[in-house]
């Protein structure tokens, strides 16, 4: 009984003072900020350590963004880079409310329309690489060495199963567009699978319903030992094309925009011993490069 | 069956090599969710005392909201915080979306409730007799609040336990208004939905295992709290 006593009271102690600890450290940020907001000197230091990276799923899940740029730029340069890691869709979209500082996505047609509404400025390529086609090793519906648009309306006709990734992503943008390029809805189509998802999990449920799905080489790459099943069915096509750009948001669209480390961003992604890193980056584990540079 | 063997390796060997990332969001998951139950317990307990002690006016339809905010699906905490730490938002020259505050409010934002409404229904079930003896013995109001705190201990144990669950287990939100920031908003489940992305399930599974460990570790020392024989 005294032994259960004495043990529960430190035990009481000890979360006690635990929690306390985390409480302080929470109080210390807090307090840290309350001081920053009243002297402006202080906030603008504050700003301008922090910068916010709207971007693609596939720069993130690729192991791009976390292994080779972020940390290069966080060492040459003095900003905290959060990366936030979305559709293509809503990092444009981010980047049109001023909610991010700077935009890395690729879906060239609609970062056009941010650049003509002024939205974006600074607008440079950095990379590329290409989609491709991946699907059943057996090619149950006979594509394999086809030009895509063919290949598309053949898994119509077909009517093969097609998981798309359905969430406004770069990559849904291009698939969409290749439809739209063959007059095809592929919502009619009973086996148009919609994951709403980004592009590793997409891969994954093609994988599961031997589905056929478009996909950017770096993502399929980096995770090909997971689908031994599958194969790339199509590829090589100049409409495959994925060009990967990069902008600062116009700093007139809030006043807490970094727009020095959006710049010293973009700036610092076209320089070339950058351009040499992304490239050399997957080279060694996968045997090729998951990006080719391509600046201006 | 295999891959959970190879998430159960995985998971021992970055304990033991002590893979610093790994120990880092451990480390900030225990940090964000003791530091949400904590403001929760410590605002939600003294609610649910006078939600269940007291009578007036639209109670009842307090507690219908309370109880409704039990299920509050965290992505839907998560949107509305988001839009309202956004920096077109009212909030948002706090510059609070994605740190590691923004994922505190959104847990006690889910937290909250569970522990206002358990500790109310447990204030609720007291004999109504018992306050009236307590009273009749004089008591003053903080002994009487100490007894009927001894009386309900099992009852407000178990609302802490149910919101620590909530908050450890909580993604959708901490995905929006964190953003799964590399050493700054990365916490165990956040890295658990990447890492699957990613197709390296057995970091995921790996993930897993420590956290359940982490969920483990912390329910049973508050369970042991719960359980413990009463001092008279």
């Amino acid at each position: 009984m005294n032994l259960k006593r004495f043990l529960s009271t430190t035990l009481i102690a000890f979360l006690l003072v635990f929690i306390a600890a985390c409480g302080n450290t929470e109080n210390d940020r807090n307090e840290g900020a309350t001081p920053e907001q009243e002297t402006p000197t202080k906030e603008e230091a504050v700003d301008a350590t922090e910068l916010i990276l709207a971007t693609t799923t596939s720069t993130q899940d690729s192991g791009l963004l976390d292994e080779v740029i972020i940390p290069l730029f966080e060492e040459e340069h003095p900003y905290k880079v959060k990366t936030i890691a979305v559709g293509t869709g809503q990092a444009l979209e981010m980047g049109v409310n001023g909610e991010a500082d700077v935009l890395l996505t690729h879906a060239p047609d609609a970062e056009q329309e941010l650049v003509d509404n002024g939205d974006v400025q600074n607008y440079k390529r950095i990379m590329y690489n290409d989609f491709i086609i991946v699907g059943p090793s057996a090619d149950p519906a006979g594509i394999k060495g086809l030009e895509v648009s063919e290949a598309f309306q053949k898994l119509y006709d077909e009517n093969a199963v097609f998981v798309s990734r359905g969430d406004d992503s770069g990559t849904h943008k291009m698939e969409l567009g290749l439809w739209e390029a063959i007059n095809i809805t592929p919502t009619d189509n009973s086996s148009y699978v919609e994951t709403g998802q980004g592009m590793g999990n997409t891969l994954q449920v093609a994988n599961e319903k031997e589905g056929y799905v478009l996909t950017d080489r770096a993502t399929y790459l980096a995770q090909k030992d997971n689908y031994s099943d599958m194969d790339i069915i199509v590829e090589g096509d100049d409409a495959l094309l994925n060009i990967y750009h990069v902008m600062e948001v116009n700093p007139e669209k809030n006043d807490l925009i970094n727009n020095d480390g959006a710049n010293a961003f973009v700036e610092f992604l076209i320089k070339p011993e950058v351009q040499d890193a992304i490239e050399e980056f997957g080279k060694e584990e996968y045997g090729q490069s998951l990006f080719f540079k391509y600046t201006e | 069956m295999d891959l959970l063997i190879d998430g159960l390796t995985r998971a021992v060997e970055m304990i033991i090599t002590g893979d610093r990332e790994v120990y880092e969001i451990t480390w900030r998951t225990l940090r964000i969710s003791l530091t949400a139950i904590l403001i929760s317990t410590l605002i939600g307990i003294p609610l649910g005392i006078l939600l269940g002690l007291t009578k007036f006016r639209g109670r009842k339809l307090l507690l219908v909201f309370i109880n409704i905010g039990m299920g509050l699906p965290p992505v839907v905490a998560g949107l509305w915080i988001t839009i309202f730490l956004w920096r077109s938002g009212p909030l948002g020259h706090l510059s609070l979306l994605y740190t590691p505050t923004a994922i505190v409010l959104a847990q006690i934002l889910v937290s909250l409730p569970i522990l206002i409404g358990l500790t109310s229904s447990a204030f609720q079930q007291i004999d109504e007799k018992m306050l009236l003896q307590i009273k009749a013995l004089g008591a003053t109001k903080l002994q009487s609040l100490k007894i009927l705190l001894n009386e309900t201990r099992i009852a407000i144990l178990a609302a802490i336990i149910a919101g620590f669950g909530r908050v450890i287990a909580e993604v959708g939100a901490a995905m929006m208004v964190g953003g799964n920031i590399k050493g700054d908003t990365r916490i165990l489940t956040t890295s658990i939905v990447m890492e699957v992305s990613k197709g390296n399930f057995d970091v995921a599974f790996a993930l897993s295992f420590i956290i359940m460990s982490l969920a483990f570790m912390i329910t049973f020392f508050l369970t042991f709290l719960q359980q413990r024989s009463r001092r008279s």
